[in-house]
């Protein structure tokens, strides 16, 4: 077990280091690595470096990161739900996100708490708000409810945020209008540090939560009731994993919008590579999340270049045929 | 009855899912002696499985007292819970791919520190446990591919794994068919012999109870009817009043125990 984990996320982390290094270097200007780090020539005229370092690299990062937080709350949200096709796109939850962002991005709102601003604030609440409703959903799966009830109702909430989300931009500023829609396909438009650190700040602390959750979802995945004659504490495990799953999609979606079907695209792939194991899982989605965001962005830049798609457009476009065969799969 | 003479006690529990609704646990007192196998028989909505509910902790009664080895359940956490008592559910569903011997690796959750990666000595009482219950050979199989007998199986064998001393079974053979419920029936007469574990067994299935159980627990709305020997228990007139079915009940004369034969509705 311990040589299966280790190997795997040695894999997995070489394949991240890769593209994270990769990513960067490629783009409509083409640039020279020994350019970039070469310390001789001043960092103000160097401008290899400076494509690099400032109009590449925090965009890859930020990649990296959603890609990651999208596809840790998947896989936590697949676990708690018993469905592999519960996810924060599905759920609602990154509706949620996003109505949560755009109300502070719309209304210009500015407050910051323990470092956190607004957007990935009001993300944050956004995606609590809606996995409130999940929450008592999960509750009535305890129950017994039907799976495809859970999905259902996660439409159903989808659809609804998403009129209040459509209602907003009709009030808003016209000239705000274009740069929301834009970024509600999911774009990463992130040319500084500052909003990575913000993000990075809840993400770390979601991330640090789901460390200690992977064993406890193996055990409630085979239903709670079983989970709990086992010795775990349901009740205490879903509402940390719950915390766990809305920071992070919310830190996420304050980065880049709601990039969709990551947090149902990855969790599969890498549970198609490495078993169903959360030990390995977790881990290995955090990553292979990032390196699939990082690689769709890539392509999102440079399909087209130098006109650039919002990256959402891309992971929809690999995404929902895969939802499909998905479910094809599992009718069969 | 003394609790303390007994591994499972339950003194006077009450429970109800609806604070204002009926019990559906209705001051039940109960005691499993040490290497007992106690049938729960009762017809559906009797509270066989609340019971097996109540005495493995899952939920708490409302009233009434349940203690292991004298020790008020109440005052031990889940995991020690785990380690005294394990649970075979009635039927198990994956909702990943999990391999048997993975899913068998699970009951040694409460015996494993938060981070605690099973060592060889978890996997080593994992095999254990499938050869106990002839599964061996599934090991590396995946678990969703395996056939109802199968399954159950490995589920028991998960249950074994847990090192618990008592074990709390759900309808074992609600959906398998008669061979498998045979094998179910031969492995848990089997394993409470060699490993004198104490078994509470949930059952629909009067021969399945008459083969297996030492001793009965008749249950009608939430009540006790009567608690005793199987050969004292199970006779025509608990069956009428359990299920208000008439029967004949015989000693089967090559199998060596009661036999149960529906006749007639009784009403």
């Amino acid at each position: 077990m311990r040589r299966r984990l280790v190997v795997t996320l040695a894999a997995f982390g070489a394949l991240t280091m890769v593209c994270g290094l990769v990513a960067p270097i490629v783009g409509s200007t083409p640039i020279s690595l020994s350019r970039v780090f070469n310390r001789t020539i001043p960092f103000a005229d160097n401008v290899d470096a400076q494509v690099f370092f400032v109009a590449r690299l925090p965009r890859v990062i930020a990649a990296a990161l959603v890609g990651s937080g999208l596809a840790v709350a998947g896989v936590v949200f697949q676990a708690l739900l018993r469905n592999p096709l519960a996810s924060p796109d599905t759920l609602g939850v990154s509706a949620g996100a996003t109505l949560g962002a755009m109300i502070a991005i719309t209304f210009h709102v500015d407050v910051a708490v323990m470092g956190i601003t607004a957007v990935p604030l009001a993300s944050f609440l956004g995606s609590a708000g809606a996995l409130g409703i999940v929450y008592l959903l999960a509750a009535a799966r305890r129950r017994g409810t039907s799976s495809t009830v859970l999905l259902l109702a996660g439409v159903a909430l989808s659809a609804f945020l998403g009129a209040l989300l459509r209602l907003i931009q009709i009030v808003a500023d016209f000239t705000d209008t274009l740069r929301n829609v834009r970024w509600m396909m999911g774009s990463l438009d992130v040319a500084s540090y500052a909003p990575i650190v913000a993000a990075l700040v809840p993400m770390t602390f979601a991330f640090a939560v789901a460390g200690s959750l992977p064993r406890v979802l193996d055990l409630i995945s085979m239903g709670a009731e079983a989970a709990e004659s086992r010795g775990v504490d349901v009740r205490r495990a879903e509402r940390i994993a719950l915390l766990s799953a809305s920071l992070s999609t919310g830190a996420a979606v304050s980065l880049g919008g709601p990039i969709p079907f990551v947090g149902i695209v990855v969790p599969h792939i890498v549970r198609l590579l490495v078993g169903a194991d959360h030990r390995v899982v977790l881990p290995a989605s955090a990553l292979f999340g990032a390196s699939f965001v990082i690689i769709c962005d890539l392509v999102a830049r440079t399909l087209f270049g130098p006109v650039e798609l919002p990256v959402g457009t891309v992971t929809a476009i690999i995404g929902g045929p895969f939802f499909l065969w998905l479910l094809f799969r599992r009718l069969a | 009855m003394t609790p303390g003479s007994h591994v499972l006690h339950a003194a006077d529990v009450a429970f109800t899912y609806d604070r204002r609704g009926r019990l559906v646990v209705d001051g039940v007192t109960l005691g499993v002696g040490r290497g007992a196998i106690v049938g729960l028989l009762g017809p559906n909505g009797s509270g066989k499985t609340t019971l097996l509910r109540l005495l493995s902790g899952t939920v708490t009664p409302v009233s009434g007292r349940i203690t292991i080895n004298g020790v008020a359940i109440g005052t031990l956490s889940r995991r020690e819970m785990a380690r005294r008592i394990a649970v075979v559910p009635q039927e198990t569903h994956s909702a990943f791919d999990f391999s048997v011997l993975e899913i068998v690796l699970m009951g040694r959750y409460p015996h494993l520190g938060a981070f605690e990666l099973e060592g060889a000595n978890d996997v080593a009482i994992a095999r254990e446990a499938l050869a106990a219950t002839g599964t061996a050979a599934l090991e590396s199989r995946r678990f969703a591919t395996l056939s109802g007998g199968e399954k159950q199986r490995v589920v028991i064998a998960s249950a074994l794994a847990q090192s618990s001393e008592i074990l709390l079974l759900d309808e074992p053979t609600a959906s398998l068919d008669l061979g498998f419920q045979f094998d179910i029936a031969r492995l848990l007469t089997r394993l409470n012999r060699e490993r004198a574990v104490t078994m509470v067994v949930s059952t629909h299935d009067l021969n399945l109870a008459a083969t297996l159980c030492t001793e009965l627990v008749l249950l009608k709305s939430g009540r006790v009817l009567a608690h005793g020997p199987t050969e004292r228990v199970l006779n025509a007139e608990s069956v009428r009043a359990l299920y208000g079915v008439d029967a004949d009940v015989v000693r089967h004369p090559r199998a060596g125990h009661l036999t149960v034969v529906p006749l007639a509705r009784a009403d």
